[in-house]
């Protein structure tokens, strides 16, 4: 008798069959030198992706992709697609600004603008057009409490957002992501400058909007990655520094039953 | 590049621990059926003494390994192989059981008469202390293949137990006056029959640790 218990039992969650990014023999240089090479990936939508690797290995780079970061790289050079519900996004005819309205970011180093906490998060609908003050409150309101933010800053949203923690300083500008209502978060190394327990609200804050958004997350972080992703892809680089896809699967089937030798060196730390 | 050694000296001292835990429960076993052999009831008590020791140290290895996961984090096969040395030590702890069963039966049975020489039950115990001691062997050395072999192996002390209950209630048939005696026998022949199947499951665990699969590998009849 053969009872086998299927990976599949172990990753619980219900995350989304539907592909929210597809990449597809992704090549990219840095003029010369090789730094992503024929990676092809599917993201799946309403899910937490992270990537992991060791330094230099390309995941911040890969992670800029899928919102065209890299375009502020001089010498940049991509082949292969990155598609977002079906289409190219490095087509000629994309929108780059719109682009990043649908695909928002989240930085390593909470970056709030030296204004209000309302201005901050108020920001990227009023550049995109909304003026009414009421439209506005109600986003930045509803923002702030999809952050987890609200009830901690409510009374004083006038104030200067730079006068918050760390911890509630990323998660406003987990907000002010949130409130040009994005389909993608992609967020670098979000809790690399934050204390354990503002590292542990960020995470169950992930967990919260991966109800309605598409997650794609690089840490440097081994347990933060298991914590926290449904999926996960191990990058590593190559001989010549090209950094490589080794392996994507379930995030449970990575930590516990790695396929691949190197993932496995990597995540048990034999090399790294 | 090696850079978990503080990790690595530990997952060894846990190995060498868990050997020492399971030559501890063999020698409990052969010290068992011995006394059973030789009507020795001092022995018989020492079994018992010593199950205590065997218990202790499955605390301690339990610690250990509750230690590192708290403390290093282990991932892949690292986790699956504390996870499976957890599972492993609970079966040997029970192994153990099984020999302080025997020795108090041992004493239950005290100086009466021997019922007929014993053939088939040290038999067992040759089987079930060399499938025990081997398995061990396959968690140190990695081996799910030859774990998967011990585990069949399970069939020959099942059909041991089979022939050592034939007979035995044959005695009772013939005599009600051994029923006692041959009813103690058959616990005997039973708590070896258990220690075997529990083999069977620390195989299953090695070839979990190795493989990542968790799987019955063989299905005793008992």
């Amino acid at each position: 008798m053969k009872v086998d218990i299927d990976n599949e039992i172990l990753v619980k969650r219900d995350i989304g069959q539907t592909t929210r990014m597809a990449v597809r023999d992704l090549n990219l240089y840095y003029g010369d030198f090789q730094a992503l090479r024929e990676i092809s990936l599917d993201i799946p939508e309403r899910s937490i992706t992270a990537i992991i690797g060791p330094s230099g290995c390309g995941k911040s780079t890969f992670l800029r992709v899928f919102n065209r970061m890299n375009d502020l790289i001089t010498g940049v050079r991509i082949e292969g697609s990155i598609e977002l519900d079906g289409i190219n996004i490095y087509d000629r005819n994309i929108d780059v600004v719109e682009l990043r309205k649908r695909v928002g970011m989240v930085f390593q180093k909470p970056n709030p603008f030296p204004m209000s906490i309302f201005e901050n998060v108020a920001y990227g609908p009023r550049r995109h057009g909304i003026k009414n003050r009421i439209e506005l409150e109600n986003i930045v309101e509803r923002s702030l409490k999809q952050a987890a933010l609200w009830e901690e800053v409510e009374s004083k949203i006038d104030q200067s957002a730079l006068a918050l923690s760390g911890g509630q300083q990323q998660r406003l500008c987990i907000a002010r992501v949130l409130a040009v209502e994005p389909e993608v978060i992609l967020m670098d190394e979000p809790c690399s400058a934050l204390d354990p327990v503002a590292t542990l609200r960020i995470e169950e804050l992930m967990r919260n909007l991966s109800e309605n958004y598409t997650i794609v997350i690089v840490t440097h972080n081994m347990q933060q990655a298991a914590r926290a992703s449904d999926m996960a892809a191990f990058l590593m680089m190559e001989d010549d520094r090209a950094g490589i896809l080794v392996e994507y699967g379930p995030t449970a089937e990575i930590f516990t039953n790695p396929k691949d030798k190197r993932t496995e060196d990597y995540i048990t730390g034999r090399f790294g | 590049m090696e850079i978990r050694t503080t990790y690595h000296r530990k997952m060894k001292e846990i190995q060498n621990d868990l050997l020492m835990m399971g030559s501890m429960v063999e020698k409990a076993i052969y010290q068992s059926v011995n006394a059973l052999k030789e009507r020795d009831i001092d022995l018989a008590n020492r079994v018992i003494a010593d199950d205590k020791k065997v218990d202790m140290k499955r605390f301690e290895i339990e610690d250990k390994c509750i230690q590192l996961i708290a403390t290093q984090q282990p991932m892949a096969s690292d986790l699956r192989t504390i996870i499976s040395v957890i599972n492993i030590i609970s079966e040997v702890e029970r192994i153990g059981d099984h020999a302080e069963g025997i020795a108090k039966i041992v004493i239950m049975i005290g100086d009466e008469p021997p019922l007929k020489p014993l053939i088939d039950i040290p038999r067992m115990t040759e089987k079930t202390v060399d499938m025990l001691h081997r398995s061990l062997d396959t968690f140190v050395n990695r081996d799910s293949e030859t774990a998967i072999k011990i585990a069949a192996e399970d069939d020959e002390v099942d059909n041991l137990y089979d022939q050592i209950f034939r007979e035995l209630i044959s005695f009772m048939v013939e005599d009600p006056r051994t029923i006692t005696r041959a009813t103690r026998l058959i616990w005997v022949a039973h708590n070896l029959e258990r220690s075997a199947d529990r083999v069977t499951n620390i195989c299953e665990r090695v070839v979990y640790m190795v493989t990542g699969k968790m799987e019955e590998i063989n299905v005793s009849k008992y």
